[in-house]
């Protein structure tokens, strides 16, 4: 599919029946119809973007703070670092295993520079949380960027060797130096900062932060996606060598992506340490590495909103699956469940929606049209 | 002006390469030069599993991530069959045998329906990866399982110059290595199935066009990489030892093995693995909590001078 038939299909009804989505700019509904003489921002917001954005916002008073902070923050989170691999994956065509690398990399710095406890009391450097997180994100984001330099010089099918073998070394290497990394052990303790009187470890708090950054995340993802660099992007996944022959440095474009999507794993990657309040190695093997490329998948790559609706779906899986089968078994029925996707349903769930909603439109013909004009 | 390049950069890789082994060798003649014979058995172990890897890879365009599980799986039947059995011959024949027959499995029952989609067949490995490992671990459990050397593979070569005396087994790694690759090598060379593997790396479609059953080619040459690897399990099984997360191990030294040699060239393969492997041991020997740091370097370099590796051509 070219960029222009892309953007297309992204914006006829028939691509956007197919995603439930979220609250373009938070802003009251206007319906399509009204929407001419208003900013084209505006004309996006539809009911069902208030309603989520609402059901997100409720949801913590609603649910328990278990839930709130295990299912809710945690599926954000995942989401977040997932939503990197989405933009490079669907947007740009490098399917990168390394974002669960770039994530790790960043949680490891606000351990290292913040306050975390370990074994080796002098790794920490103990720098304000306001110090530590920018220069953490940075790194990682650097990182990022490299691993991106690198693996751009070939294509396809090398980008997921390439980015698989630099996390697996990325994993090896946390679990043998002990200078920097603390070996085996890693760093416990590495908690969110008390800011503003709030503690922000509190499940209410981290909600509130992560379900932030998810949408912070999303929304400059829906972005990009219309900006010309986007565009761009998206061009290039579809022809490298005709954008070449266009004028756009394509290898440019690539290790931008990959720097963006870094700095989105960079932040999901510190939200997730405060959330497991340590990380290790295993925090960065490839069971790791393999559930963000599950998530994503699971969700689909065709919009963002999969990463998220896959997070969800892990994480309740996660949750609640080991009380229907053995708690070891858990890496079993993620396999099968990625498997059973690849192989039947290549677009995820949000694939397997759109299929639904085919068939069921092609029932009712004149089902879609009614429900156009229907917000208050 | 290339040519000042290139020596340029084999001056700046080489030298401080040299310095290292003159101050090595006079620092510690023994330790060197076990680690030296250390390096190039792994490297022949990681040649046996790679060589497997690239040429699915080679003929199919199918990274086969799965490729550790199968070396795991190998090295299990290996290790259950020479506990009953009590023969190594046959443990490797098994180790063989069993992998290949999953891989053929794979081959038959899955990628045949999805030719050319190499992002999906490379995703279904994972998945089938994550499935292995777990069903493996389910089965077996997570203990170590070491395999004893064959008897007369036990105990040490004495006599050789410098270091005295080195592990029969290991020094038997380094002819197991060469002999498979010089069968694979009359194998794809000499063979009328090689020919047939070799003009499809080059082109797949020719090949079906001249009448070969490409399917059935495909089959054996899954077959055959998926049974190197379940040789390697056994090799590996008493040369390392047999635990889930060893497969990881070794599938990250088959990739880095095949992106520096090259993918689908089995002599790429040969050369990937002599540097992955003693790039490892003289991390492990000299510098013991930053050795994956070499392999990364390597990696690296070789990426930004050669992306395709240093024998590969372009796809």
């Amino acid at each position: 599919m070219s960029a222009a038939q892309w953007r297309k299909a992204m914006n006829s009804g028939a691509g956007r029946a197919a995603i439930s989505g979220r609250p373009a700019r938070g802003q009251t509904p206007v319906s399509v119809v009204q929407s001419g003489g208003l900013t084209p921002a505006l004309a996006f917001v539809r009911l069902r973007h208030v309603l989520v954005l609402l059901a997100l916002l409720a949801f913590p008073w609603l649910a328990t703070p278990f839930i709130t902070f295990q299912i809710g923050a945690q599926s954000l989170t995942l989401g977040l670092i997932a939503l990197s691999l989405t933009f490079l994956g669907g947007y740009g065509g490098m399917i990168s295993l390394a974002q669960m690398t770039v994530a790790g990399i960043a949680g490891y710095m606000v351990a290292i520079f913040g306050a975390a406890a370990s074994s080796d009391a002098s790794i920490s450097l103990g720098w304000p949380w306001w110090l530590a997180v920018p220069v953490a994100i940075a790194i990682a984001t650097l990182c990022a960027a490299f691993i991106g330099w690198l693996s751009v010089r070939t294509e396809g099918i090398y980008t997921i060797m390439i980015t698989l073998a630099v996390g697996v070394a990325f994993y090896y290497l946390c679990l043998q130096n002990y200078s920097v990394f603390n070996g085996f052990q890693g760093f416990q303790r590495v908690q969110a900062p008390s800011v503003l009187g709030l503690n922000w470890r509190d499940p209410l708090p981290f909600y509130h932060l992560v379900l932030f950054w998810s949408l912070a995340g999303y929304f400059c993802v829906k972005y990009l996606l219309r900006a010309p660099f986007g565009i761009a992007l998206q061009g290039i996944r579809d022809n490298p060598r005709r954008m070449n022959s266009l004028g756009y440095n394509v290898t440019a474009h690539r290790v931008a992506a990959y720097a963006v999507a870094g700095v989105m794993a960079a932040i999901g990657g510190v939200l997730l340490v405060w959330y497991n309040g340590l990380i290790g190695p295993g925090s960065v093997g490839t069971s790791w590495i393999i559930n963000i490329l599950v998530i994503a998948v699971l969700g689909g790559m065709r919009h963002p909103i999969g990463a998220f609706l896959g997070a969800i779906v892990f994480v309740l899986l996660q949750t609640f699956a080991i009380d229907l089968f053995d708690r070891e078994r858990f890496n079993l029925v993620i396999g099968g469940v990625f498997l059973v996707i690849v192989l039947f349903s290549p677009d995820g769930l949000l694939g397997w929606w759109a299929g639904l909603q085919q068939r069921f439109s092609t029932m009712r013909p004149t089902g879609r049209t009614s429900h156009r004009g229907d917000s208050p | 002006m290339a040519k000042f390049w290139r020596w340029f950069w084999s001056l700046v890789i080489g030298i401080p390469i040299a310095v290292f082994a003159v101050w090595a060798v006079w620092d510690n003649t023994r330790l060197f030069f076990v680690t030296f014979l250390n390096g190039l058995t792994l490297a022949s172990l990681y040649f046996i599993v790679a060589s497997g890897f690239t040429l699915v890879f080679g003929l199919m365009r199918n990274v086969n991530l799965a490729h550790g599980s199968l070396y795991l799986l190998g090295g299990y039947l290996g290790f259950f069959t020479a506990q009953f059995s009590g023969s190594f011959v046959l443990a490797l024949a098994a180790g063989f045998a069993g992998a290949a027959l999953v891989g053929l499995l794979m081959q038959v029952g899955i990628f045949r329906f999805m030719q050319g989609q190499d992002l999906r067949q490379t995703m279904v490995t994972i998945g089938l990866s994550i499935v292995f490992a777990d069903l493996m671990m389910w089965a077996i459990g997570a203990q170590v399982h070491q395999m004893e050397a064959p008897e007369w593979l036990i105990g040490p070569l004495r006599g050789i110059p410098l270091i005295n005396a080195y592990s029969k087994y290991r020094m038997s790694l380094l002819p197991i290595g060469i002999v498979i690759g010089v069968l694979l090598w009359l194998f794809l060379n000499r063979t009328r199935v090689g020919m047939m593997i070799r003009a499809g790396v080059d082109d797949r479609q020719m090949l079906a066009a001249a009448g070969v059953n490409v399917n059935l080619v495909f089959a054996v040459t899954f077959a055959i990489g998926a049974g190197l690897a379940g040789f390697g399990g056994v090799i590996g099984a008493v040369e390392l030892s047999m635990v889930p997360g060893e497969d990881v191990r070794l599938l990250l030294a088959s990739l880095i093995v095949v992106i520096v040699g090259g993918m689908g060239s089995v002599v790429g393969a040969a050369l990937g693995a002599a540097i992955l492997g003693l790039a490892e041991t003289y991390g492990l020997a000299y510098a013991p909590t930053y050795s994956v740091v070499f392999t990364f370097v390597i990696l690296v370099l070789v990426m930004a001078f050669r992306p395709r590796g240093l024998l590969g051509r372009p796809a």
